[in-house]
């Protein structure tokens, strides 16, 4: 490993927006905050796979992959974060390195790529990403960049997050590094305002940035930069002129709130868009801030009265569905989406939380749950649940339905209970006001779904075949030839005298 | 026909190879009780593992030996030992198979001494078969990872024994669904033979609800079936990637094999049924003669709109060829062929060349062509060119119904025909009035007004009988 990644990760390792991390001892920090990985029964990204996912939506830019074809070839177009100008993001750039660049090195391989895409495709920045094969055999793409950066007069940005390097939020760590390293405070905007906020972590899956853009957009409030849903290169370099950070997702950014804090002395707030008391709040937070930083303070009012009105409208809408979901019960495994945050918005639909997983979520994001679930919320909290487990438990009935991401779906489908993606392949856009309304009504257009009765019926006949009578006496059939004789006209009808 | 062309290209855009490990696991996943184990980093399987549900819509089975720079560096058989006894454990399969990554064969690890070492330490692990094969990312694709398992297969388990003449192995290549192995066995047991189809994703990929949840495969090539086909009167393979493992059982059992470079279309499949008929001794069967005049009418039917077309197609070398040499023999022009690897299927082509590259090249081919083919990464291009997508191989994440879509055999080629006749249908264009305006030079012809008319062409007729 590289000098310059060692000494990124054991800064990443130090987090002061963190409490766990900060109540750690200096030498367990060292270790980080992920458990070792165990060979076998693994499962998830690499840390170069956080960071492109980190990354990838910024979408004005090039993403170039430099290891061998699995890197990209695998993995490029998965992902449904929507951009509203620049496409190429979307297109799949890489190195696929040979047998010859593992041996002689992969570096003016990299160069020449650098050079085509910028005269193919002239994207406003680069971004390089290095991978397992290309970091052990020590191609060196941050000098590579800066080498190109000067000779092409474009911003190439390396991001060193070798896949080997650890675990998928690590890469997310490692790629926010990358942005608040070489992007952020490089460009001026062209005006700014007193009501200019950046959102962080915020990757506009299926276009979820749009259900809240809106809302903010009525308040007067700017997106100066979104990191990195939708983003463009310029935005994001302007960032540090922000008044306001908001933090989406709480472990996958957070030193970019932090360190941007520290440097430009930007306040930052955690907040979310799922569910709508968390949306509200959001917004009551991001008003607040912005008045404490020098916008007019009846922005406050404002904000109190579009709350009124979308909560009431949202409720109204989500009533329609309570009398048939009320008792519905659900069994919730997320890794991305913040647990408490849907438990909330589900509840206000007027279904009951089986088990939810807490196994990525922090000690906060827990007793929050707590505060929300009430009396017996341990009993549902759930670590670590084997498929097996949770086919168990839907098969059993314990459960009406499971929200999860798309690798156990098929956990609830070959136990044929209805399940609903609620992860990053998902089709359907679940921010803000709008978005809970959406959910609650694909839950119900899950659950009211006839199909689930046709699946569960049973075949009439056993496993050989034959048993539960799906075989016929072999009884006198004859009479019905008869019949069909009749009818056919073969035989002389019976008239009764 | 078609001569190779590398491309010189320093940077791929838009990828159309996937690497040699997924190969490797796809096939592994056709094995029963079985989990497929990638040696590498844990993100070289979460790909492939996304990418493989997204394709079948199924559970995969596919485990990681979850290494870190110190481990890689360091060695990875406490990784490898870590990972069989984690696996034995939790998922409790009939076989382990292990395929290399680009970042263990970088550091050069000797998979097959840990595993021996693994096997002297651990006793328990007598239970388990494990299978070994070396798949670098950085060499070959898709298809060669494919090639490679099943060989390594055939070499670990197949072991030489007395002779079952009514008992064939078929070895079906990488670019064949569940559907089309249905399609083959159905074929193949006509003929009054027994087929020990190796890998069998029918067995496990074709979208089943199994009655209890298993952490391994759900079906596929059984070990004793992969061991009993040392006894297997003849092997058939489709495709070129399967001669490897069709020498290697040859070398084993000394069965002989044919390999039928594709089963789509009608010469192919006249051979394959030729060649069952010889073999089995029987009559081909009525069902294949009368399915085999249903794709005669079909050809005919089709015709009218392949004929002529151009065609951009980018695939992997065997599906490649299965699908150009279709629509060459239906007329239309194979303008732009892009395919991953080198393989021997690219001299049958019938094209001028085979470009191994990417799908920006494909985009650049098709500018010109009414129809595009590949798989579902092509949806961007296709958009972006306003053409219409064929979408063939793997991945086809857009799309349901994968496994049990055939396009082998009589009526898989039928099939096949009408999908790209329709889709060629919904391309014919709605005329209007202005569609066809005469030139300027015709238009100024018929405009101009001579004083008077000098004299009348010569009638043809009179000149005819002058």
């Amino acid at each position: 490993m590289s000098v310059s990644l060692k000494a990124k990760i054991a800064e990443v390792f130090e987090e002061p927006g963190c409490d766990i991390n900060q109540g750690k001892s200096e030498k367990e920090r060292k270790k980080g905050c992920t458990k070792q990985l165990s060979p076998g029964a693994a499962a998830g990204g690499c840390a170069f796979d956080g960071a492109k996912i980190a990354l990838q939506p910024v979408a004005d830019v090039a993403h170039l992959v430099h290891g061998p074809i699995a890197c990209e070839g695998n993995s490029w177009d998965n992902r449904h974060s929507a951009s509203s100008h620049s496409q190429i993001y979307r297109t799949g750039f890489t190195t696929d390195i040979n047998e010859l660049d593992v041996i002689y090195g992969g570096e003016k391989r990299l160069f020449k790529s650098i050079r085509e895409i910028i005269e193919k495709y002239d994207p406003p920045a680069v971004f390089v990403y290095q991978t397992c094969v290309t970091a052990l055999t020590g191609d060196d793409i941050e000098a590579v960049c800066k080498r190109a950066a000067e000779k092409f007069g474009k911003p190439v940005i390396p991001v060193n997050a070798p896949g080997f390097a650890g675990p998928k939020n690590l890469g997310n760590k490692l790629g926010a590094e990358a942005i608040l390293d070489h992007v952020i405070g490089t460009r001026e905007p062209a005006f700014t305002t007193p009501y200019d906020i950046n959102i962080i972590g915020e990757y506009n899956l299926v276009g979820e940035l749009w259900q809240v853009k809106p809302l903010l957009d009525a308040l007067g409030i700017r997106i100066l930069s979104c990191i990195s849903g939708d983003g463009k290169y310029n935005e994001i370099a302007s960032a540090h002129r922000a008044r306001v950070n908001m933090m989406v997702c709480s472990k996958s950014m957070i030193n970019i709130a932090t360190k941007m804090q520290q440097r430009y002395g930007i306040p930052y707030f955690e907040g979310s868009f799922y569910g709508i008391s968390d949306m509200s709040e959001t917004l009551r937070q991001i008003a607040k801030l912005l008045v404490q930083q020098g916008a007019d303070a009846e922005l406050l009012d404002r904000t109190e009265r579009l709350i009124e009105v979308e909560e009431a409208r949202a409720y109204k809408r989500i009533a329609e569905y309570k009398a048939r979901l009320a008792g519905k019960r659900v069994l919730l495994i997320t890794g991305g989406v913040k647990s408490w945050s849907v438990v909330a918005a589900l509840q206000e639909g007027g279904m009951e939380i089986v088990g939810t997983s807490v196994k990525k979520s922090t000690k906060e994001d827990k007793e929050k749950l707590k505060e929300i679930m009430g009396e017996g919320a341990d009993a549902h909290m759930i670590d670590d649940m084997t498929p097996r487990e949770m086919y168990a438990m839907l098969k059993d009935a314990r459960a009406d339905i499971m929200l999860s991401g798309g690798r156990s779906q098929f956990v609830a489908l070959k136990a044929r209970m209805p399940w609903l993606d609620i992860n990053q392949e998902r089709y359907y856009a679940y921010a803000g006001y709008e978005g809970m309304v959406e959910l609650v009504h694909q839950i119900d257009r899950t659950l009211a779904n006839p199909v689930w009765q046709r699946v569960r019926i049973a075949a009439p006949w056993g496993d050989d075949g034959e048993t539960l009578g799906a075989v016929a006496p072999t009884a006198s059939t004859a009479h019905l030839a008869s019949v069909a004789a009749k009818a056919m006209g073969l035989e002389p009808e019976e008239v009764p005298v | 026909m078609a001569h190779v062309v590398e491309s010189k290209k320093a940077c791929t855009v838009n990828p159309l190879k996937m690497s040699q490990p997924l190969g490797a696991s796809m096939a592994f996943l056709g094995l029963d009780a079985c989990m497929p184990v990638m040696h590498g980093s844990q993100g070289c399987t979460s790909f492939g593992l996304v990418l493989l549900v997204r394709h079948f819509k199924e559970a995969i089975p596919l485990q990681t030996t979850a290494m870190n720079e110190v481990t890689t560096i360091l060695g990875g058989y406490e990784n490898i030992e870590a990972a069989l006894l984690n696996i034995r454990k939790r998922a409790a399969p009939k076989l382990i198979a292990i395929c290399s990554t680009g970042l263990t064969e970088t550091k050069g690890d000797d998979v097959n001494g840990f595993l021996a070492l693994a096997r002297q330490k651990h006793p328990e692990l007598a239970d388990t078969e494990i299978i070994y094969v070396s798949t670098p990312d950085y060499v070959g694709a898709f298809e060669d990872g494919f090639k490679h398992a099943i060989t390594g297969v055939v070499k670990s388990l197949v072991k030489p024994l007395p002779l079952v003449q009514d008992q064939v192995t078929l070895l079906p290549g990488s670019h064949l669904s569940p559907g089309d192995i249905d399609e083959l066995r159905e074929i193949i047991e006509a003929f009054g033979l027994k087929a020990i189809v190796l890998p069998d994703l029918s067995g496990s990929l074709d979208g089943h609800i199994p009655p209890d949840w298993r952490g391994t495969t759900l079906g596929g090539t059984s070990l004793d079936d992969i061991r009993a086909a040392g006894a297997s009167s003849w092997t058939i393979g489709v495709g070129e990637q399967t001669r490897e493992g069709a020498e290697a059982l040859q070398a084993i059992s000394g069965a002989p094999f044919q390999i039928f470079e594709r089963l789509t279309g009608i010469e192919a499949n006249d051979r394959f049924l030729m060649r069952l008929s010889q073999h089995s001794g029987r009559p081909v069967p009525a069902k294949y003669r009368r399915q085999r005049s249903q794709l005669l009418d079909a050809m005919l039917d089709g015709h009218f709109y392949t004929g002529g077309m151009t065609v951009a197609i980018g695939a992997e070398p065997d599906l490649l060829l299965a699908i150009g040499a279709l629509l060459h023999e239906m007329g239309a022009e194979l303008r732009c062929c892009i395919s991953t690897t080198q393989s021997a299927s690219h001299a049958l082509l019938p094209a001028e060349t085979v470009l191994l590259g990417d799908l920006e090249d494909l985009e650049q081919g098709a500018k010109d062509c009414d129809l595009i083919v590949t798989h579902a990464h092509g949806r961007q291009a296709a958009q972006r060119l306003n053409k219409p997508l064929l979408r063939m191989g793997f991945p086809v994440f857009d799309r349901v119904g994968n496994a049990h879509r055939v396009q082998v055999g009589y009526r898989g080629t039928m099939a096949l025909i009408f999908e790209i006749a329709n889709l060629m249908i919904e391309q014919i264009p709605h005329h209007h009035a202005d569609d066809w305006p005469l030139t300027p030079e015709a238009r100024r012809a018929a405009l101009a007004r001579t004083a008077a008319p000098q004299s009348m062409p010569p009638s043809p007729l009179a000149e005819a009988s002058a």
